[in-house]
């Protein structure tokens, strides 16, 4: 059977892993390259790079690195940050991602999810959302959750699927950093509107909330930084423990 | 030297880089005395059947292709594995290379649990039959996987299969010379890497 997926992600700016809470305070960690082969060999299902350089320089230095990683890490590679039209998918899926997310790129010209679909398939395509409750309404965030956009979550989600995302990460900002475990109300809220896979986002803060999230049968993946950067939670442990509890592991 | 396909389909640095990091080289082209020349041949692809198959009729390496895998071992991935049936209903029908027997259909309609998801996307296991391509994976070993159609009718040909649902999808096939696989070797980690291994010991 497909096995749910556990998926760090780094946060890289000019060159290096960097992992914020509730989005301010960013504090390096450690080498991108060497962190993937150590997530790589822990069992990482899939491995999220994350750029949020803003110079030139720091994006080249990014695909550099995106590059050497996918000459050695042989498991899917998802890319995001500074992804705005249909040349940046060009230009990172060159250097090795599978996948390429979409964020705030989507929300300032939502044709390039369709573009995007069309031109790679819609298995290319990740819509990430930053989600925030205000007055009670799911409402997407833009900017590394800095702006509220006014826009309806899941209207949002469902649009994006329907122009052919084929894979939604949820990031809910009210969860995110806290470690109190995701946000599986906001969650479920997804999974009953889109039919495509959910990867979690933001809250993960031990081994438990990752068991608490896989009860939830419309979530496929749970991603998380910090924990796994500070081996606060080892992935190793983290899958035998969740195959105990009777989730489907790749070990 | 291992010649991988290139008609304008897909990514194949990862595949280049997943052979190169086993010891195997390869070469990118479309040059059929290249193609000739090499030892091994892998067709990639990802994308829509229709779509893959038009590139690569207009490339004019079909004739090539047919008769090259007949004398050396030969690897489909992915849509390139399915490009080897006979037909494909996916935007279709349209017609395959026909190297192995059987079609290519969608799973979505095959899927008697409609809340499971297609794409099938992510990691499952492989069952696995007796073949020197899996001499170094044991059964049950994970794959990754990104489809929403898959190949049936072909039971015969079929080494290994993945559970989705009610669905037993092809995993990987094997006519004489010609293999083929629905998931990505080149992306399914250390067990990707140690059937491409065996694919370049064969």
């Amino acid at each position: 059977m497909l096995a749910k997926r556990i998926i760090p992600c780094l946060d890289v700016r000019d060159g290096r892993v960097v992992k914020g809470t509730n989005f301010t305070g960013l504090r390096d960690i450690s080498d991108p390259v060497e962190l993937a082969r150590y997530y790589n060999d822990s069992g990482a299902d899939e491995l999220v790079f994350y750029d949020i350089t803003a110079s030139a320089e720091g994006r080249k230095l990014f695909t550099d690195i995106l590059r050497r990683t996918a000459s050695e890490v042989f498991i899917p590679l998802t890319v995001g940050g500074g992804i705005n039209t249909v040349d940046d998918f060009d230009r990172v899926l060159k250097c090795g991602a599978d996948k390429v997310s979409v964020n705030s790129g989507a929300i300032a010209n939502p044709a390039l999810i369709g573009a995007a679909a069309k031109k790679y398939g819609d298995q290319c395509v990740v819509l990430s959302m930053d989600v925030k409750r205000v007055n009670g309404q799911f409402r997407v965030f833009a900017k590394g959750g800095r702006e509220d956009t006014g826009l309806d979550a899941l209207e949002w989600a469902e649009r994006g699927v329907g122009d052919g995302a084929g894979e939604i990460v949820l990031n809910s900002i009210d969860t995110d950093g806290v470690k109190q475990g995701f946000d599986l109300e906001m969650l479920d809220a997804l999974a009953a509107r889109v039919s495509v896979p959910i990867i979690a986002s933001g809250g993960a803060g031990n081994m438990e909330h990752f068991a608490e999230l896989f009860t939830h049968p419309g979530i496929d993946a749970g991603l998380a930084a910090s924990i796994f950067h500070s081996r606060q939670v080892d992935i190793k442990a983290l899958k035998r423990y969740l195959r105990e509890k009777g989730v489907e592991m790749r070990l | 030297m291992i010649a991988i396909i290139d008609y304008g389909v897909g990514n194949l640095f990862s595949l280049a880089c997943s052979f190169r990091s086993i010891g195997a080289e390869t070469e990118i082209t479309r040059d059929p005395a290249r193609i000739e020349a090499a030892e091994r041949i892998i067709l990639p692809g990802v994308g829509a059947f229709g779509d893959a198959m038009d590139k690569l009729t207009a490339t004019g390496l079909i004739p090539v292709l047919k008769r090259e895998a007949e004398r050396k071992p030969f690897l489909g991935i992915c849509l390139g594995m399915q490009l080897l049936f006979d037909e494909s209903e996916e935007y279709g029908p349209h017609k395959g290379l026909g190297l192995i027997p059987g079609r290519v259909c969608d799973l979505r309609a095959d899927l008697s649990d409609k809340s499971l998801k297609v794409p099938h996307m992510g990691w499952n296991s492989l069952e696995l039959r007796d073949d020197p391509i899996f001499r170094h994976i044991r059964n049950g070993e994970y794959v990754y996987y990104v489809h929403s159609f898959y190949a049936k009718d072909c039971a015969e040909h079929t080494i290994g299969v993945s559970q989705y649902g009610n669905v037993s999808v092809t995993g990987a096939v094997r006519r004489g010379l010609v293999y083929g696989t629905q998931f990505h070797p080149e992306k399914s980690g250390d067990t990707g890497l140690r059937i491409l291994r065996a694919f370049v010991e064969l």
